[in-house]
């Protein structure tokens, strides 16, 4: 898993609530078998105004000049600003993968779905909650001009060029995982002998979960 | 010391360790699969040279994008007409059979939507940590298992070490009191509570629904009460054991049976949150009160009654809130003050995780009979082979034939609109689904979430209308 410490860019401002994962990749990109391959089909139905299929390039869509990441200002941008619940929906993790392809390192919203907040960790995509006090002042610098943003995890603070400072909050597992870049099934392969005992009392008590019918 | 909750009883009887960062550990009984989010987690296995764990826990099926007409069913994997679809679905065969994981293939009469065909074999029971590479696992909550939807990296991490690595979530107790109305149903319930509570009024929270509506209910209602919790935001929805759990039960094939079922039903019984049992928030709702709901917006928290107009946003307090329901008229093509009842429809679609079991099926002949279609195209797609094998045994599938309906084969179809069943740009849909986010049935495409009555009342009527009225 990609590590992630500190990131400076420029914040796309998606001034929208309950973003969610079907906007993120419209499920006709799920068919593929690989991770990758999302980036171009990214919140597919807002950014272009034809119907999206597998395998037509950006070159040969219709563009939508009115959604925001097609602007000029936000050409590069590589931190997302958004409103309530983003990420609600479908599990589908092809959503972390859409947006990290794309560019995207860290989202910023008042609120993200369980679900993909997991996706996100597990990918190395840092999310960071501010209260929306703070996620307004952030729609209205983007607003005023391009914004560069400065995420530092390890200190929890988002450092704005003109000097505006906003700190957040995660919780040290994500903070531990996110900053070293480890690997998931490798931290919990260390708990192998646990698993193994837990097992082994679990089916003493529960043998029924164990059995299953015959084969057909 | 309070009581447990359902959920702490859970949660506790399968947590193996903390791990090094802190996160729990939680062991997972079953773990269901199918082709959308699997291929990726079967690959990363590989790269790692990894094994499944407990390959016995596993139980896969195609789903998601298996072709319902019945033509292009018979000829199997081989007869999908989408090239892409068909990988995929070839792909699932593919890595079932090298890890020997069970599968229920497309034309086996076992298939069908993952979260029917667990309930229908047993291999959902009480007590059970359940997940699947899919946000709906929530629906096999209603039988006291803590079933949760889980992305693909996760769906590696629980082929790999039989674990879910994760921090205990809140708990949120949703009391819905009284009996239902004539004419309302799971359905309404469910969507009433999202409309009250909101799509991330649950977030962080598994949710425990109790109360005499909830206890009365089939299990078939209960899994469409919990199969939205995901809706509100909640990792997991609940319903505590009693006798209309076991009686589903018993006598299923995974199900167990003699003494060991005598066993398990020991445990089941205690299956239910202490009437000490601290819940960090309650919600309360009189199902006395409630009418036939059905969403105007691009949220399932956008509903209303069936008897309401689309509300006006400029009535509403919360700019933000009122920028998502401008947003979301201008995409239905609404205008407020319009009545619900008599918005006209192109499409209906019954089907899906969250409506297309046997008594869905039931409720919704029982207003087609009625009637004749008339919008465009109304779909009854069944849950699972099984469901449709009941359905025709009681000749239901004539009654919807005879209506005007098209009778087709398991699998998820219009509900998220991966194979050919789908809207066209603008057309619009009455859904017993579960999401009416904008394009999910097709690009463009405007969804309304009913009921399966409230569907089937409005394919004969051939614009929203309150099922009620169309048994008369
Ligand atoms: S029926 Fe719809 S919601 Fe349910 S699993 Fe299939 S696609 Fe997902």
């Amino acid at each position: 898993m990609r590590a992630f410490t500190t990131h400076r860019g420029v914040v796309a401002p998606l001034d929208r609530a309950n973003v969610d994962t079907d906007q993120i990749i419209p499920k006709q990109f799920l068919k593929s078998i690989r991770k990758t391959g999302f980036g171009d089909n990214l919140f597919d139905a807002w950014r272009y105004l034809d119907e999206g299929v597998i395998g037509k390039t950006p070159n040969e869509r219709l563009i939508n000049r009115e959604f925001v990441l097609n602007a000029p200002e936000y050409q590069g941008a590589t931190v997302l600003l958004a409103r309530d619940n983003f990420g609600c929906g479908s599990s589908r993790e092809h959503a972390v993968w859409a947006l990290l392809e794309y560019g995207f390192r860290c989202v910023i919203a008042p609120s993200f779905a369980d679900i993909f907040a997991t996706n996100s960790v597990n990918n190395g995509l840092l999310l960071v909650t501010l209260p929306d006090a703070a996620v307004d002042e952030l729609f209205g610098a983007a607003a005023r001009g391009a914004l560069t943003v400065e995420v530092d995890l390890a200190a929890g603070r988002i450092v704005t060029a003109k000097d505006g400072a906003f700190g957040f909050e995660t919780d040290s597992e994500t903070r531990r995982r996110l900053l070293r870049g480890l690997d998931d099934i490798g931290l919990t392969l260390d708990c192998v002998e646990a698993i193994r005992d837990f097992e082994r009392a679990h089916r003493a008590r529960q043998p029924w979960i164990f059995t299953a019918p015959e084969t057909t | 010391m309070s009581g447990r909750t359902l959920y702490d009883k859970i949660w506790d009887a399968h947590h193996v360790t903390d791990r090094s960062d802190g996160m729990s550990l939680l062991y997972v009984d079953r773990h269901l699969l199918h082709e959308v989010t699997s291929p990726q987690a079967f690959e990363g296995l590989r790269l790692a040279g990894r094994r499944p764990w407990r390959v016995d826990a596993n139980l896969a099926t195609p789903d998601h994008n298996v072709p319902t007409v019945m033509s292009e069913r018979q000829a199997g994997v081989a007869g999908i007409a989408d090239e892409v679809a068909r990988i995929q679905v070839e792909t699932l065969d593919a890595n079932c059979r090298d890890f020997g994981i069970r599968e229920f293939g497309i034309n086996d009469v076992r298939q069908g939507i993952v979260h029917v065909i667990g309930p229908e074999q047993g291999a959902t029971l009480p007590g059970m940590t359940i997940v699947c590479g899919d946000s709906h696992t929530s629906t096999h909550g209603a039988f006291a298992a803590l079933a949760q939807g889980i992305g693909t990296s996760e769906v590696e991490h629980v082929l790999a070490t039989q674990c879910l690595a994760q921090r205990r979530s809140r708990n949120l107790r949703v009391a819905v009191a009284g009996a239902l109305p004539v004419g309302v149903h799971a359905k309404d319930v469910i969507l009433a509570v999202i409309g009250a509570i909101g799509t991330a009024g649950a977030t962080g929270h598994v949710i425990e629904f109790c109360g005499a509506a909830i206890e009365g209910l089939s299990m078939e209602g209960r899994m469409t009460v919990c199969n939205m919790s995901v809706e509100a935001g909640g990792r997991a929805g609940l319903v505590a054991v009693d006798d209309t759990t076991l009686e589903y039960l018993d006598g299923r094939p995974f199900a167990p049976r003699g003494a060991a079922w005598d066993d398990a039903v020991a445990w089941w019984r205690t299956l239910r949150s202490d009437v000490d049992a601290a819940f960090d928030r309650t919600v309360e709702i009189d199902a006395a009160g409630l009418e036939p709901q059905v969403t105007w917006g691009t949220s399932p928290e956008l509903v209303g009654g069936i008897g309401d107009v689309v509300p006006s946003p400029s009535d509403m307090d919360d700019p933000v809130r009122a920028e998502v329901a401008a947003r979301a008229l201008e995409y239905m093509d609404l205008a407020p003050g319009t009545p619900l009842a008599g918005i006209p429809l192109d499409k209906v679609f019954i089907g899906s995780c969250t409506n297309a079991r046997i008594e869905d099926l039931r409720a919704a002949a029982e207003v087609a009979r009625r009637g004749r279609v008339r919008v465009a195209e109304a779909l009854v797609v069944p849950g699972s082979g099984l469901v449709k094998r009941q359905a025709e045994d009681e000749g239901l599938h004539e009654i919807f034939l005879e209506a005007g309906f098209e009778w087709r084969a398991p699998g998820c179809s219009m509900c998220l609109a991966m194979n050919a069943d789908r809207l066209l740009p603008g057309e619009r849909c009455a859904s017993t689904s579960n999401r009416n986010f904008e394009g999910r049935q097709g690009h463009g495409g405007r969804t309304h979430l009913v009921s399966p009555a409230t569907a089937a009342a409005s394919a004969i009527a051939g614009h929203l209308a309150d099922p009620r009225e169309a048994m008369g």
